[in-house]
């Protein structure tokens, strides 16, 4: 069991987990899963500075707060005591293909060239923490959810608008991952 | 001491993605470069197991612990749902993290994503102030 918990987990062991949470939150307590709104709730709860959109008793969603803070500390759990400190097996297309454009680091979850306290005042890492983070807040507030909230809630309630969001998630990940990223990767 | 539940439910999710690889900047790459199945099927059985799911909860008309009905909310059509899903996807494939997996790359210790997550909070806040001059 314990070897079976350090390797990484297979797709259909994760995946129908993951869908699990949906209902988990509903029967709790009619809770829709989304995890983008903590960003907003924090916004209300930190720095509303009289905007509108940060105007709302965010007390009533701290459940979600709760939530996120949970992740993070189950974060910590998988990474200490159920890690088998292995490389992540990727697609060795992927690698090569990584690797020609300018990754060098590929010993762990992510790639320690780019995401590290020292290359944050390089371009390349101003763009890839900063820059990425911005746009990850500003898009997923702005399209009314993320990955969880949209593609898994959203799609699992059978609302169209989710699905529309979903799609332009990809468009936005395939441009950039095909058409942008490689230059940025070199700078 | 209500909301530990969610903490719960939260640290479980938590374990998943990281055990899961969902918060490895690689495989993101991987998924957007159509080179591996593993994110495709990680987000398409999650999804079919939330749609059985919530269609099992109406179908049963299943209530919460505390005897609530169970309402889920309707999400409408705004114009926000495709400009701001366009650049959540630009975003998505430079951090290689999604909301969820910024907090659990935190936890497992990448430092570095805490200034991720408060450029994602000031994203969030810019948002909030110009949301009345963004076409929806």
């Amino acid at each position: 069991m314990m070897d079976f918990l350090k390797h990484p987990w297979p797709w259909y062991v994760a995946g129908p987990l993951i869908g699990l949470v949906v209902p988990a939150l509903l029967l709790m307590g009619n809770k829709a899963l989304g995890i983008s709104s903590s960003l907003r709730h924090i916004c209300a709860a930190c720095l509303p500075a009289n905007i509108s959109f940060f105007k709302y008793d965010w007390k009533k969603e701290s459940w979600n707060l709760f939530f996120v803070a949970g992740i993070i500390i189950g974060g910590f759990i998988a990474t200490q005591y159920l890690s088998g400190n292995h490389a992540v097996d990727i697609n060795p297309k992927t690698t090569a293909l990584l690797r020609q454009q300018g990754v060098n680091d590929f010993s762990g979850l992510l790639p320690h060239d780019i995401f590290s306290f020292q290359q944050l005042l390089t371009l390349r890492g101003f763009i890839f923490v900063v820059l990425g983070g911005f746009m990850v807040g500003f898009g997923t507030r702005y399209a009314g959810g993320c990955t969880s909230g949209h593609a898994i809630m959203g799609i699992s309630t059978l609302q169209w608008p989710s699905v529309v969001a979903t799609c332009c998630f990809m468009a936005g990940g395939f441009i950039m991952t095909w058409f942008i990223l490689p230059y940025l990767i070199h700078l | 001491m209500r909301n530990i539940k969610y903490l719960i439910t939260g640290l479980l999710f938590g374990i998943v993605l990281v055990k899961s690889e969902v918060i490895s900047w690689f495989r993101i790459q991987e998924m957007f470069r159509l080179q591996s199945f593993h994110m495709y099927g990680i987000i398409g059985s999650a999804i079919v197991v939330g749609m059985i799911s919530v269609w099992l909860i109406k179908r049963f008309q299943a209530k919460t612990i505390s005897g609530e009905t169970i309402i889920i909310p309707t999400k409408k059509f705004h114009w926000g749902n495709v400009y701001g899903g366009l650049i959540f996807g630009l975003g998505w494939a430079i951090t290689g993290a999604c909301p969820g997996p910024l907090f659990a790359q935190i936890g497992s210790g990448f430092g570095v994503i805490i200034i991720t997550l408060i450029s994602a909070i000031a994203g969030t806040w810019i948002y909030g102030l110009l949301r009345d001059k963004l076409p929806h």
